[in-house]
């Protein structure tokens, strides 16, 4: 390990592009963590826009009841590519770009374990999303059966862009795969001398658990849709009952990786509000050892509650009751999280700079998520709430001030780290309390709206939905052109257009390895491994 | 629409079922509340108080062992609170005995058919709002996209089980009102079961996406005094699927009575995809106008009409329309929009047909 890291002392700015073609090639060939870092987090953000366009259309073709601007086959298509890149293409690849950018400089390592492994999990990406995306433009319709893509819907009777999407999630899948594997190699082995694992920064916890649930899972993805493309292409019927198939088992083997997935996308994101609260409460992060154990409880569950998505599939008495326990038991660790955060804040010195204001909505608006889908655990009512938009409200409340939320905190306040720039405090404000106030009037009204009796995904509606439909619309526009404050104030922030220079250590109460380097981090940092006490 | 009307919360229903499912909804919901305003209390409470701008100086602990596992136990024991009426109810659910009525439910692409297993009635719901009122055209009904040609006649104070199926996609049976949603899965059978208690009309949806028109195909329910549903049933003739009434069987019909009864057919049971004026929504829906079948030979197309296409929503309206209306929607789609073959198909045709078959 120590001659590779005095290897890469050879050379120590980053290349400097004379010319286009030479910028080109640093980008698509560069192994360095901090760039690859940076590329990921550069494609979340645009995916992030892509995807939140998508969710414009649909709240605009909400907003009254009667079809005004898309018709019921291109909402379908909005629907599920809106939630596919929103959980692929922006989540996903964002909290990568944060691993790759913090997870060397927390560990004191010189870089990601196997680079050029990490430059070509990012390269499958843009083609991955161009294939997806291309099915928008093709003739006949895009898929269009939602985020989930149920067999037979999606086989049988899926469109013939179906297969562009199967082979583009492979395409995900591998990309995620190797990520994992990498951020699994680079904990184990590069972590600095004295960096035991009980002192690592909780953040990289949550993603060293997050990558093994990523190696776990993908691989089930994969063969989900390698099995509908073989139903679909090669005469075998494993969801086709007219064959001896079963569409259930689709859906088994689907949510068997899908309901992992979603602790993918809130593990990494528990580990950065456990960075940011105890950095501007001035005070450690309370109960350290069960934040851990939460996280790994939390990703055990996550795999033996899957069937709570398919209570209405009519299963046997005892497999509602054990999913229906397993489910409630979640709420155990998620609540020992919660209330460490609160007490870390409690008796703190807290300011509230953007990051801080954003953690602690995370920590409200996510609890609030996490009732909603206490209540969504208990069986009988969720006969009443499956399939409307109290579950739309309900994975919105923790994937919106959740994951998003987390993500938007973590720029925040590492941006500095990166860039050498101070960020502009006053748009941060601004972002946070529009963002936030947003959120709330677009989903807070679809608990009613899910409870009142109306369904998810469809593309027009009764007449006594309109009301709150009106509000939710009208939130979901203030909250998406909101967006455009965080994309002025990061690319400002970037150019070093507020002129406010980062001192090495950002933020007063912020502790870990990351602040001990310049701002912004040089190309190649910790080539010489640090001592931790 | 007053603020007052506004429903913002599970219906109580009309149901056993449906009130024990509405009173653990709100038992659950104020337990969440409770603690929500613990735990968002001190929350909001060191918020204001522990700032540093009034000059609060940070304590040092970060540890309390004790703490931590009573706040993890406490939340087990609410937790189990909460799973003993849960499961006491779901039992109460799964129990399917001495039911007085059954009734099959199938999900079609984007229909419901209702049988009645021990009466032998059996017939389709269809949406019937009208396309001008979804392209805001004129002004939308009161129950706009949840009112049906056909409803569920039902009747009160027993026990009613359903069957739920599917013929092609998963759909799933919803009303609130009685506390009921099932998926309807092709080969498999779902069983459900209500007691209503009083008399009215409960409306629901398909809740399960199952394609283009997922949101046009409502439920709606007429529960009848049983006096009124054994009247209801007597007015039924058993065996004939229900779509228009078959009064002209048997007879030929002149191509004009054809074209004319083939438009309404074909509004009602083809038109989702294929459109009203036959352009379809290419190229899952093909268009009827030039197309192909319509144009070419008429056993290729009265084929496809009966037995449909596997693998496409193209179902087999042979089991789903009387022969009368088969005949005339064909003799329609091969006359309408310019695809003038001139053929006319007559109810004998389609009977041979479907002898052959």
């Amino acid at each position: 390990m120590s001659e590779a890291i005095e290897h890469l002392d050879d050379h120590h700015g980053a290349p400097q592009a004379k010319t286009k073609l030479e910028w080109i090639k640093r980008w698509v060939f560069t192994t360095n963590h901090k760039d690859i870092g940076t590329l990921y987090l550069m494609l979340s953000l645009f995916m992030f826009f892509v995807a939140g366009a998508m969710a414009m259309l649909i709240r605009a073709e909400l907003f009254k009841p009667g079809l005004q601007f898309l018709q019921p086959e291109f909402f379908n298509q909005m629907t599920t590519m809106h939630g596919l890149i929103m959980i692929f293409g922006v989540v996903m690849p964002a909290m990568v770009g944060l691993a790759n950018w913090q997870i060397p400089m927390m560990i004191g390592a010189p870089d990601m374990a196997l680079p050029r492994l990490n430059n070509w999990s990012f390269w499958i990406l843009p083609f991955a999303f161009t294939l997806l995306g291309s099915t928008l433009f093709m003739k006949g319709p895009a898929p269009d059966f939602g985020w989930t893509f149920y067999a037979p819907l999606s086989t049988t009777y899926g469109p013939a862009s179906t297969d562009y999407m199967i082979f583009s999630i492979h395409l995900m899948g591998l990309s995620s795969i190797m990520g994992a594997i990498n951020i699994i190699a680079t904990i184990i082995n590069l972590r600095a001398p004295g960096m035991a694992w009980m002192k690592l920064p909780i953040f990289v916890w949550g993603w060293f658990i997050t990558a093994f649930l990523l190696l776990a899972i993908m691989p089930v993805l994969a063969g989900a849709v390698t099995m509908m493309l073989t139903d679909r292409h090669f005469g075998t019927s494993f969801f086709n009952p007219a064959g001896g198939g079963d569409p259930v088992l689709f859906q088994h083997v689907f949510w068997f990786f899908g309901h992992p997935e979603v602790y993918v996308l809130i593990l990494p994101a528990f580990g950065i509000i456990s960075q940011i609260i105890p950095t501007f409460s001035r005070k450690k992060l309370f109960g350290y050892n069960f934040m851990v154990y939460a996280i790994g409880a939390i990703a055990f569950l996550s795999f033996i509650v899957w069937a709570h998505h398919m209570f209405t599939t009519g299963m046997p008495l005892a497999g509602e009751l054990f999913f229906m326990y397993a489910t409630m038991l979640i709420a155990v660790p998620a609540g020992v999280k919660v209330f460490n955060w609160v007490t870390t804040m409690f008796r703190g010195a807290m300011t509230f700079e953007t990051p801080m204001l954003f953690a602690v909505a995370f920590v409200i608006l996510f609890t609030i998520g996490g009732f909603s889908g206490l209540m969504l655990a208990i069986v009988p009512a969720d006969y009443q709430y499956q399939d409307t938009y109290f579950v739309v409200a309900h994975f919105h409340y923790v994937l919106v001030p959740g994951s998003i939320f987390s993500i938007i905190a973590a720029v925040y306040y590492w941006l500095p780290k990166w860039t050498g720039h101070m960020y502009n405090e006053y748009l941060g404000k601004w972002h946070f309390w529009l963002t936030t106030i947003a959120l709330n009037i677009t989903f807070f009204p679809m608990h009613f709206l899910g409870l009142a009796g109306m369904p998810r995904r469809i593309p027009d509606y009764a007449l006594q939905f309109a009301s709150f439909n009106e509000i939710a619309s009208i939130g979901a526009f203030i909250f998406g052109f909101s967006q455009l404050i965080f994309l002025y104030n990061v690319i400002q922030t970037i150019r070093g257009k507020w002129k406010i220079a980062a001192p090495a250590r950002v933020w007063e109460g912020a502790e870990g390895l990351e602040w001990t380097l310049p701002s912004p981090a040089p190309y190649h940092t910790f080539s010489v491994p640090p001592e931790v006490h | 629409m007053n603020i007052a009307d506004l429903q913002y919360n599970m219906p109580r229903g009309v149901t056993p079922l449906s009130h024990q499912i509405h009173n653990l909804h709100m038992t659950i919901f104020w337990i969440c509340v409770a603690i929500g305003v613990v735990v968002f209390g001190v929350l909001l409470y060191s918020l204001v108080m522990h700032r540093k701008s009034r000059g609060y100086q940070a304590a040092q602990f970060h540890e309390h062992p004790v703490l931590e596992v009573t706040w993890a136990i406490i939340p087990f024991i609410i937790l189990v609170a909460m799973a003993v009426p849960a499961t006491t109810v779901l039992m109460r659910m799964e129990d399917y005995r001495n039911s007085e009525i059954t009734i099959k439910v199938t999900g079609y692409q984007w229909k419901w058919k209702y049988e009645y297993l021990d009466q032998g009635i059996s017939f389709f719901s269809n949406l019937s709002t009208p396309l001008d009122q979804i392209q805001n055209k004129v002004a939308k009904n009161p129950w706009y996209l949840l009112e049906v040609d056909h409803p569920l006649v039902v009747p009160v104070q027993k026990k009613i089980r359903l069957l739920v199926t599917s013929n092609d996609v998963i759909h799933s049976w919803w009303v609130p009102e009685l506390g009921i949603k099932r998926d309807a899965i092709p080969g498999f059978i779902h069983e459900a079961w209500a007691i209503i208690e009083k008399p009215g009309t409960y409306r629901g949806q398909c809740a399960e996406l199952c394609g283009v028109n997922h949101g046009f195909m409502p439920i709606v329910i007429e529960a009848k005094s049983d006096a009124d549903f054994q009247q209801w049933v007597a007015s039924q003739k058993p065996g004939q699927p229900k779509q228009l009434p078959a009064v002209l069987s048997g007879k030929n019909w002149t191509k004009d009575e054809l074209m004319k009864r083939g438009e309404q057919a074909y509004n009602t049971s083809c038109s989702v995809c294929h459109k009203v004026d036959g352009a379809g929504m290419p190229p899952t829906f093909p268009a009827m106008k030039g197309s192909k079948v319509a144009t070419g030979p008429v056993s290729a197309h009265i084929d496809m009409v009966l037995n449909g296409k596997t693998g496409t929503a193209m179902q087999a309206f042979g089991t789903q329309l009387s022969d009368d209306d088969l005949a005339a929607i064909i003799t329609y789609e091969r006359n309408a929009w310019g695809n003038n073959t001139g053929d006319v198909v007559q109810p004998a045709d389609i009977a041979k047909a479907k002898g052959k078959g």
